[in-house]
Parts: structure tokens; C-alpha cells; sequence
């Protein structure tokens, strides 16, 4: 069967199990568009090609599967460098699809030609230029094998015009992945492993430091047994959140930076750190020359690139976290550890990050207030996307996630205007979900172009804007560390509810804390969109706090405040 | 300064890729020598990197990473043979010659080409060989040098194959060990 390598690119691809694509077209990859229209796979056309990327990193950070972003040569392509780098630095499996300008201009300067694999090379985890159309369908098989194997990462296929509109015979069986052939490693010798179990079974403060790898190698449930068969208290990750659930008692929060305050004293008291599918990033442990210097440490981990690069540890178990728990498990034994955990529970009583949850009513609207508030009314169960700044951090205190791939949020690369296009695509991926967006007034104007891409899809997505109408996290450290300078930070930004109204979507207006709770819930009982703009206490700041290169035991913490009160559970 | 071993897919951009990395990583590259193999597909890199232990081992840890990397190892703690080979363009007239030819006989130089003004040595072995015969050709005025870079291969029985490929016809070769 004689197909144009376009065809053959759609064809793959439906093969492939891919249902939607997030794209926008041009003139190199306009082959490729007219084969799509002819084809089953569902094109959502956004309206600048970061949106793409991001969706595709939603879906597939939303679904576990590979999410697909399409754009053509020259700036549609370098629009898409934030994207690929937010997936990158976060191991989300996603497939990007350039047009490129005819293999006879290549190097030519041609309309709209720019070298992607070049610039893309340090963010991908691999990339490739196809310039036959024979070799377009074994590649994008390969992509997909690559991109959600081990660690999981971006890849990016850049087909050539002239190898989309050629012919040549279609066959899906001889176009298997031929990947180069990969010397086998064993994970560990069996003396890290009994080093390990040692370890395990003769420490008297354990703690488990749970990472995002646990989610993408579906390690949830024997992570779940491991950790009541040797009753071990957890601290998560930010990207880690959901792979074991906030209600159960070993959990004790999230760790780092803006962590819980319990949590970063129990890492520093520790005697021994279980880390699994993380990779001790700099906002997770401060200082590393003070970074629990008490603890022995034992690192579960698929990418051995990791091993020994941030901390030393004492055993590595190099390998996919599910077979190395599953493997442990058989030998963990129970311990009833009620010094150390009570000493965790003393530790949590001194808090201060819970208290603001209990703040009254005082006229002033708390993002705290709006984050615990649409937690309760969603009994914990949307799908949350967040961006990157104040509001993050608030979520991730005050919105108690119990299940996997619920909270949807740029880690690592911290990118901007990620929330709003990346719930898109989460929506794509679980459309029977309640998907919200948590984000910025400043991370919002950066991608809000999208609105309109809802609306074109008619899909359903409740947008809560936090706004403080500052840059919240920029300002939160110039008023820490440079001495109250406001530069730069003060935003100006539309009214958003008016914003959405023209766009076609609902929007509210909320200020005061008796608005909340309705709002959200009418939202929620809304069939179509709804943008609400939270005006919220502008000068309010995230705490505890670990300065960028600080001990992580010296936090610094709410000041006393007079209001504070018991918080209220659901 | 670690030495490296790689087996690589012997096709366009893996070099860019390679070298990237250790840009990417902070890692001075000092000489860095590609081949091919005994398999036309496969090539063989030798990469001399300024980096201590630690730092070499997330560059092996970070190669192999690629997907175009078939194996990657530090062979810097193993014994092992390293050669570098080098062209050396010297000064010679009438005069000198003599003594020149004492000198390269001393190194175990060989004279590839012979013109009025000058000579051109060929030396192959150690580091520290190469550099001792640079040092002494010196006074007689090296014009032009070109230089390898090392190549290096581990002794005896501990091979280095890449992955496929069967040693000797034995078998198959054994996995190693990840961290």
C-alpha cells in the first residue's frame, strides 16, 4: 500500500493509540494537515505553539501516556523550546512533531528554517531529523519507545516537506523500533541490597522521601505496603504529591523550600533517608553541607546519573521503583517506632503552616482561604494544574491530594503560564475529571491566549486566578532579602472577568471569604467554563521558608499572629 | 584527568552529542579520539576528560543516557594501555640533522618526509613520551605538530566490547554492574 509520508505519519500515529493532537500549522508541515483532516486523530488548535507543548505535557502528566504536540518549522518550532523543557526537566513523555523546510534547503537559510534538533539537543532526551518518508513511521514508533521508557522525557521529530509529500510503501510490521542495542546493567550487586535491608530493619528514625518517580513506574500500591509493612513515615516531593495519599497518617507533607516545617526537622533528625524516584534538587534539601548530616541514606532510583550527584548515599538501588520495592518488601519488618513517630507528631504541633487555614474572617481574603476552601468543596478529588509561584506553594500545603496524577504542576524548570495550557491538555486526558487551574495574575497573563481554545473545543475547565496583583514570589524575596525593593513586581493586569466574558467564558469577581465557597461550588455545578478572580491579600507570603542555600532546619516562619485558630478538617 | 571509553552509533551528530554533554556538565574535554570499530556501524570514542571521580562518573552515568551511546565506562582505575601518535614538522639543515637523528633514534621517532629545510617525525606512544621528545626537538624549531589525542584499551582479558557483539565467538558478553 503506497502512502505520502504525511499519511504514514498519521497512520503511526493512530497506531500508536494517540487520539488527540495539540498543534498548530504552517507552511512546512502543511502535508501533514491536510492527511490529519483526512484522519480519525483529533487536532485541538491552539493559539501559540508553548500552549501546545504544555497540553501535551498535561495530557500525559494527567493520563501516564504520551502526549503528542505538533507546530511547523522556524518559529513554530522554537515557540515550542519552553515546552519541551518544562517536560524535560520534569520526565514528562511527550512527542513533538516539526514540519522542516525540503531536505534540498537544509543549511540553506531558508523561509522558516531553523536547525530544531540543534537548539533542542541539551532539552530532549533524544531528537532526530527524517528527511525519507520510509523512515518516517519506524521513527515516530521509536519516539514513543524512547519517550516513555525509564527515565521518560521529550522527543522531538523533525520530518522534512519533501519526505511528508513522497510515496512510498506503508508496512507497519517492518517499521518496528530498531533502537541501538544497550548493554545490559544489573541495578545492584547483592551486597547494596542486603546493605539496605540492613538499614532499614536496624533504623530507629526512617524517613522515605517519595519523588514522582513512584507515579511513573506505578508503584503506588506496593509503595503503599511497603510503607505500613515497616510503618515508615513519608515526606513528598512536590511532583511526588499523590502518590500516597495526604489522609493517611505516615504522610507528613510535602518537604523543601516551602515545606512543611515537621517535615524539614524530621529530614534533619533522621538516622536514615529512604529517597525513591527523586532526585535531591536543591529546593528539596538547602544546604547540602548541613543536609541530614544524622541520616545514612539509601536512593532508590532509575537514572543512575542521579546516584551520588547531589548527596552521597550509603546504598543505591539503581532501578524502576515498583521491582526495587517489590523486592524489599518480602524483607521489611515491622518496627513500632512510637518515640520517633511521636516526635513527629510533637514537631507538627509547633506549626505554623497549618495555622493560616484557621485564619477568621477579618475582611481580608487569604489565598489559603481560597485554595482550603475549593479542597473541602472538592472533596479533594479534581484534578488541580497549577503554575509557578505563591500560589503553587499554597496548593500544595492546603489542597490535600489522595490520589495519583491529580496535581499537575511545573517542577523543576518553574515555568510561568504552564497551568492554563497544561490543564487543557489534562482535560483532554481525563475528560470525565473536574480539572481546575490555580495560577497566578502573572503566570496567567503570560499564557491566557488559550482562553480562547477552550472555547473553540468546548471543554470544561474552572480557571481560579489568585490574585495579589504583584509577581507574589519575586516580591515575597525582594521584601526577605532586598530590603522591601518592589522592582518590577507590581502588576497591572486586565479585569479578568471581563477578559473571559469577551472571550465567551463566565466570569466572577470574588473578594471577600463568604463569596468563596459558593462561587466555587456554583462553578462547579456550571456546564461550561468559569473564570473566577480571587483578589487576595496582595502582600501575603509563603511560609515556612528555607533561603535559597540555607540550612533546611532554619526556616524562617509566619510571625505570631493573633488570629490564628484551630484548623477545621472537611 | 579521567579516561573514558564509548561505543556509539557510527552515524552524523553523535560526536555534536557527545561533546554537548560535556559542555552541558562543566567538563573540559582534553582530547577526545573517534574510530571505527571492527563494526562499520559502531564507532569507538576515547575521551580524556579534566574531572575528578565523581565528575566522570555522571558523564559515564549521562553518555549512556543517549540513546545513540551503545556503552560508556570509566576505565581510568583499570589497567590499561594509552597511546597518542604525533606529526612533527622540525627544522633541520646541514647542521643540525645529525644530532637530530641521534634524538629520534633515542625516541623511537620515525622520519615520514624529508625536504632541504626540514623533517617530519612521526612518534607514537605515552603522553609523557611525545612531550619528552617535543621538549627536546624544541631548540631546532618545531614548525607544525599534529596530534592524535589518546586512544586507550584495558589489558589482557578485561575486554570492552560493545553490546551484540560476541567475544571471540565466546560468550556473550557479561552484564555489568550500574552504580
Amino acid at each position: 500500500m503506497k502512502l505520502t509520508g504525511a499519511e504514514i505519519l498519521c497512520e503511526s500515529l493512530t497506531r500508536l493509540g494517540v487520539r488527540h493532537i495539540f498543534g498548530y500549522p504552517g507552511g512546512a508541515i502543511l502535508p501533514v494537515y491536510d492527511a490529519l483532516g483526512k484522519s480519525k486523530l483529533h487536532h485541538i488548535l491552539v493559539r501559540h505553539e508553548q500552549g501546545a507543548t504544555h497540553m501535551a505535557d498535561g495530557y500525559a502528566r494527567a493520563s501516564g501516556g504520551v502526549g503528542v504536540a505538533m507546530a511547523t518549522s522556524g518559529p513554530g518550532a522554537t515557540n515550542m523550546v519552553t515546552g519541551i523543557a518544562t517536560a524535560m526537566l520534569d520526565s514528562s513523555p511527550v512527542v513533538c512533531i516539526t514540519g522542516q523546510v525540503s531536505s534540498k534547503l537544509l543549511g540553506s537559510d531558508a523561509f522558516q528554517e531553523i536547525d530544531i534538533t540543534g537548539i533542542t539537543m541539551p532539552i530532549t532526551k533524544h531528537n532526530v531529523v527524517v528527511s525519507r518518508a520510509e523512515d518516517i513511521a519506524r521513527t515516530v514508533r521509536e519516539a514513543f519507545v524512547i519517550a516513555n521508557s525509564g527515565r521518560p522525557g521529550p522527543v522531538l521529530v523533525d520530518i522534512t516537506k519533501d519526505a511528508q509529500q513522497a510515496s512510498c510503501d506503508f508496512n507497519w510490521e517492518a517499521s518496528a523500533p530498531k533502537l541501538p542495542p544497550k548493554r545490559k546493567r544489573i541495578n545492584y550487586e547483592p551486597a547494596d541490597f542486603e546493605r539496605a535491608v540492613e538499614l532499614l530493619n536496624n533504623a530507629k528514625r526512617p524517613l522515605i522521601l517519595a519523588g514522582h518517580g513512584i507515579m511513573v513506574s506505578g508503584a503506588m500500591r506496593v509503595f503503599d505496603q511497603f510503607v505500613h509493612a515497616g510503618n515508615l513515615p513519608v515526606a513528598m516531593t512536590l511532583l511526588g504529591i499523590g502518590c500516597f495519599p495526604a489522609s493517611d497518617p505516615l504522610n507528613l507533607g510535602m518537604m523543601g523550600m516551602h515545606g512543611e516545617a515537621w517535615v524539614n526537622h524530621a529530614i534533619q533528625e533522621a538516622d536514615l533517608l529512604i529517597a525513591v524516584g527523586m532526585r535531591f534538587d536543591d529546593r528539596v534539601t538547602g544546604d547540602l553541607r548541613t543536609y541530614a548530616k544524622e541520616a545514612r541514606k539509601i536512593h532508590i532510583e532509575i537514572d543512575r546519573s542521579e546516584i551520588n550527584k547531589n548527596v552521597k548515599v550509603d546504598a543505591a538501588l539503581v532501578g524502576d521503583a515498583r521491582e526495587v520495592l517489590e523486592q524489599l518488601l518480602p524483607r521489611l519488618e515491622h518496627r513500632e517506632r512510637g518515640d520517633w513517630l511521636g516526635h513527629i507528631r510533637e514537631l507538627k504541633g509547633d506549626s505554623a503552616v497549618k495555622d493560616i487555614q484557621g485564619l477568621p474572617d477579618n475582611g481580608h481574603l487569604y489565598a489559603a482561604h481560597v485554595i482550603n476552601d475549593l479542597w473541602k468543596e472538592t472533596r479533594g478529588e479534581a484534578i488541580v494544574v497549577t503554575d509557578v509561584g505563591q500560589h503553587q506553594m499554597w496548593e500544595a500545603q492546603y489542597y490535600h491530594h489522595n490520589q495519583p496524577r491529580t496535581l499537575v504542576t511545573s517542577g523543576g524548570l518553574g515555568t510561568m503560564g504552564f497551568a492554563l495550557p497544561a490543564a487543557i491538555g489534562a482535560k483532554f486526558a481525563k475528560p470525565e475529571s473536574d480539572v481546575w487551574v490555580v495560577v497566578g495574575d502573572g503566570g496567567f497573563q503570560m499564557t491566557m491566549c488559550e482562553l480562547a481554545t477552550i472555547v473553540q473545543e468546548k471543554i470544561k475547565i474552572t480557571i481560579a486566578i489568585i490574585n495579589n496583583g504583584f509577581l507574589g514570589m519575586v516580591r515575597q524575596w525582594q521584601e526577605f532579602f532586598y530590603d522591601k525593593r518592589y522592582v518590577a513586581t507590581p502588576l497591572v493586569a486586565p479585569d479578568f472577568a471581563a477578559l473571559a466574558n469577551a472571550f465567551g467564558i463566565r466570569g466572577e469577581r470574588i473578594t471577600s471569604r463568604a463569596d468563596v465557597t459558593p462561587t466555587i461550588r456554583s462553578a462547579r455545578e456550571s456546564a461550561e467554563s468559569v473564570l473566577i478572580d480571587f483578589r487576595v491579600e496582595q502582600e501575603d507570603s509563603v511560609y515556612p521558608m528555607v533561603p535559597a542555600g540555607g540550612a533546611l532546619h532554619e526556616m524562617i516562619r509566619r510571625p505570631d499572629s493573633p488570629l490564628v485558630e484551630t484548623a477545621t478538617e472537611p | 584527568m579521567q579516561t573514558l571509553v564509548a561505543y556509539v552509533e557510527n552515524k552524523p551528530g553523535v560526536l555534536n552529542r557527545v561533546a554537548s554533554l560535556a559542555r552541558r556538565l562543566a567538563i573540559n574535554i582534553d582530547s577526545l579520539t573517534v574510530g571505527p570499530t571492527e563494526n562499520e556501524e559502531i564507532a569507538r570514542m576515547t575521551i580524556v576528560a579534566h574531572t575528578d571521580e565523581k565528575g566522570a562518573h555522571r558523564l559515564e552515568a549521562s553518555l549512556e543516557k543517549l540513546v545513540d551511546v551503545l556503552l560508556a565506562e570509566n576505565i581510568s582505575e583499570r589497567s590499561l594501555l594509552e597511546r597518542d601518535l604525533a606529526l612533527i614538522k622540525v627544522s633541520a639543515d646541514q647542521q643540525s640533522r645529525p644530532h637530530l637523528m641521534e634524538l629520534i633514534k633515542v625516541f623511537r621517532a620515525r622520519v615520514i618526509d624529508v625536504a632541504p629545510e626540514s623533517l617530519i617525525l612521526e612518534v607514537s606512544g605515552t603522553v609523557d613520551k611525545i612531550d619528552g621528545l617535543l621538549e627536546v626537538l624544541r631548540p631546532f624549531g618545531v614548525l607544525e605538530m599534529a596530534r592524535t589525542g589518546r586512544i586507550a584499551m584495558t589489558r589482557g582479558s578485561d575486554l570492552l566490547r560493545p553490546p551484540g557483539a560476541s567475544s571471540n565467538g565466546a560468550e556473550a558478553e557479561p552484564a555489568v554492574k550500574a552504580s
